[in-house]
């Protein structure tokens, strides 16, 4: 017999493993700062607001890492607001139903909202956090790219096999491309000639000419691929495989693939390794990798494809998000319905941050 | 190192695209199952099975604008007294070699021979007798649906979780209902649960409708289970659904039912929409009109990993498709939130189990603290020492 039973594991016992928020993953900041003490919420939250209100001053001094962050809650229906200065929520807004991917536009001031029960991209003012309307997505939409200029919004609508384009002034759809079964991850090179959309089922990152809209190759990676980000000099595109539980690098000049990252945990099980979000740092060296219900993000060397090490963060990791400055990463924990804030420069998790029910997407305003 | 990673890029290949159309024709060879179910909501629709192949086709056939393959269903439909073989010798004909096969085990073995000399391979989506992956297995035979032994461990690792530990069995008088107890008594064993009494409902005939069936099944229920010892939960052992959709509700003693009735272990159930599911589900009901089975869902899962295997060996050669799914590079993404693989020894689909009323999806096994030193789900039925399969 090869089985080996917790048979004498009580079951509060096993509660407590589910309910675990602080091993690993501290519930206090270790350097002990605490913006509450020196100054309290709502005046916190009055300061960062004027600066919003303000934008176009850059005599204003910000904080280091006073930035917004917006979670998206895919049970919770709503959107949950981070002070990454103060590492806390600073306001919960009620959205559409089942939101997953978001996105901000350039400036920041408004975010896209993938609502897929609701069939719409839903828009966040995020000065008044209201919901000032919606644009035409196409059923089920998912996850979603912006043109660098802003302009065009790509998404992929998985139950149609289809990538939807639309306009964003108009608010119109203005084209769309038929692509593999339940399209999925999104993404544009910096230079916005090529779209990458991602196929769950028919398991290919299909690269796309954004100039024609047809696509211009096929290339099939690990089972069920559901995120694709390119490095900002655009020269790799990293698509990762939920079950397949590899990362594949893609050479998106020569539209090859080049290798395949693997992850090994020791005493995880491989089933349990299932990589989501990408993030890389600006300057392409260093890539951290969501590895879903292993509660790990991956610290990857991104020249040398090397693993550097694994952060313990919460649990189910799905989307991960800079702060500009790149002094912290965010990532959403679908499963412990928080975020582990990621100190970039020590590689050390310093808080997780409560939010809604079954945080999905994060994204970080650009000011 | 350079150069390492040099060798290592050789390896790998783009998307493979055969230059002619590679065409994959696959049978689908099914017998009717009863409509004597105890619940008119599991009477079985004409395209039972058929409609989660012809799914599977269209999935695969999206993905083969890509890579120039196509992808074909032909339907066979057996009626009670029909000859197997000469059904598999009409799909062999129309050039068909993989075949989905929802069939009893008698048949399956009897289209198993057949398939020999003719170079075919069986895809088994509904039989779930152990032996036909044991002293039965066959080199021809890909069993995509779960055996009654890891229907059982996947329910028992659940009830053992919930310190459900004293069971009371009621089983059927039919032999399959005895297959299906005697994998519940192997489950407690495993698992450390206790049979505390074993009872027998005798079939006495009779059909399942009638306009005033819960006058009498609210009387007879509760004279079933009174007088047992102490227990936690009432398992149903009932394939033959004579008895077991009555329990529910209506035990002497106040205890959940679970088994062939209450919380049922299974491949797959409409309530299911975790882990992407809800993207087949809507799929599956806007084509078919009607809600995915267990075996509709088996029969789809077959014909994507014939898709999955004839996309990355750009082929359609059945061999090679054999090979390349036993081999360490094949996984199949099936909604279970883990990839599946197939057990080398047995060809055995490994898969997490649904714990379903019908209507909800409890649990899905295997449960978190049952280890095993090769994949969590061998946990869930016969392990690979303990097998009597020779592939031959």
């Amino acid at each position: 017999m090869q089985i080996e039973m917790n048979k004498a594991l009580p079951i509060h016992s096993r509660f407590r493993r589910h309910g675990r928020a602080c091993r690993g993953h501290p519930c206090e900041s270790p350097n002990g700062v605490d913006a509450r003490d020196k100054r309290g919420h709502d005046t916190r939250y009055a300061i960062s607001m004027t600066i919003s209100a303000f934008l176009c001053s850059t005599l204003l001094v910000t904080p280091a890492g006073a930035y917004k962050a917006y979670v998206s809650n895919e049970k919770g229906n709503s959107i949950t607001v981070l002070d990454t200065d103060k590492l806390e929520a600073t306001a919960t807004v009620k959205v559409g139903r089942r939101p997953r991917g978001i996105a901000l536009n350039k400036d920041g001031s408004e975010l896209y909202i993938c609502a897929g029960d609701d069939d719409a991209i839903q828009l966040l003012d995020t000065k008044t956090l209201k919901i000032t309307g919606k644009l035409p997505s196409g059923p089920d939409p998912e996850l979603l790219a912006l043109s660098p200029d802003g302009n065009i919004i790509y998404v992929s609508n998985e139950n149609d096999n289809l990538v939807t384009l639309i306009d964003v002034k108009k608010k119109e759809m203005i084209g769309d491309i038929p692509v593999g079964v339940e399209p999925e991850g999104m993404a544009v090179s910096p230079n916005g000639k090529l779209l990458v959309n991602t196929s769950e089922t028919t398991n290919m990152a299909h690269l796309i000419d954004t100039q024609s809209k047809e696509i211009v190759a096929n290339i099939l990676v690990d089972g069920r691929p559901r995120f694709a980000e390119f490095k900002q000099d655009g020269s790799e595109l990293w698509v990762s495989s939920e079950v397949g539980g590899t990362v594949a690098v893609i050479d998106p000049v020569k539209r090859e693939l080049k290798q395949k990252i693997s992850f090994d945990i020791p005493a995880m099980s491989k089933e349990a390794i299932q990589p989501i979000g990408i993030s890389f740092t600006r300057d392409g060296k260093r890539a951290f990798v969501a590895l879903g219900p292993a509660n790990r993000v991956a610290v990857i060397d991104a020249e040398t494809k090397k693993i550097e090490k694994y952060l313990l963060v919460g649990q189910r990791v799905w989307h991960l998000a800079f702060t500009p400055d790149e002094k912290y990463l965010l990532t959403a924990n679908g499963v412990s319905n928080d975020v582990s804030v990621i100190d970039v420069a020590s590689l050390k998790v310093l808080k997780s941050i409560p939010v809604g029910a079954f945080p999905w997407g994060v994204v970080v305003a650009p000011q | 190192m350079k150069s390492l990673v040099a060798a290592f890029c050789l390896l790998l290949v783009a998307v493979p695209v055969a230059a002619e159309t590679v065409n994959v024709k696959v049978g689908v060879l099914r017998e009717a199952h009863s409509r004597e179910t105890l619940s008119i909501l599991d009477i079985p629709a004409a395209d039972d099975t058929l409609a989660g192949a012809l799914l599977g086709v269209a999935d695969n056939n999206t993905t083969g604008k890509f890579t120039n393959q196509t992808f074909e269903a032909i339907d066979a439909k057996l009626d009670e007294g029909d000859d197997v073989v000469a059904a598999f010798d009409s799909l062999i004909e129309k050039g068909a070699l993989f075949i989905i096969a929802d069939l009893s085990p008698e048949r399956l073995l009897a289209a198993s021979n057949r398939a020999k000399s003719k170079g075919a391979l069986l895809f088994n989506v509904s039989a779930a007798d152990d032996r036909l992956r044991e002293e039965d297995c066959r080199t021809n035979v890909i069993h995509v649906a779960p055996t009654r032994s890891m229907l059982a461990d996947g329910l028992a690792q659940y009830l053992v979780w919930k310190q459900w530990r004293r069971w009371l069995m009621i089983k059927g008088s039919h032999p399959k209902d005895e297959l299906l107890a005697q994998a519940f008594r192997n489950s407690a064993k495993k698992f450390g649960a206790k049979i505390v009494e074993e009872r027998v409902y005798e079939d006495t005939g009779g059909g399942r409708r009638s306009d005033s069936g819960s006058v009498q099944t609210q009387r007879q229920m509760p004279l079933l289970t009174q007088n047992a010892p102490a227990y936690d939960v009432l398992i149903a052992a009932d394939e033959s659904e004579v008895f077991g959709g009555y329990l529910p509700y209506r035990t002497w003693d106040p205890r959940p039912v679970a088994g062939s009735a209450g919380l049922m272990p299974t491949n797959w159930g409409p309530a299911h929409e975790q882990w992407g599911a809800l993207q087949l589900q809507n799929r599956f009901i806007q084509t078919f009109r009607r809600l995915m089975n267990a075996r509709d869902n088996a029969a789809w899962l077959a014909m994507r990993m014939i898709g999955e295997a004839a996309t990355r060996t750009a082929s359609n050669d059945v061999e090679k498709l054999r090979l390349y799914m036993l081999g360490k590079d094949f996984s199949i993404a099936a909604f279970k939130g883990v990839r599946l693989t197939l057990r080398p020894w047995n060809q055995q689909l490994r898969q997490p189990i649904l714990l379903s009323d019908g209507r909800m999806v409890v649990s899905v096994s295997p449960q978190e603290g049952f280890l095993h030193q090769t994949s969590e789900l061998d946990t869930l039925g016969v392990d690979q020492p303990e097998t009597k399969c020779r592939l031959k």
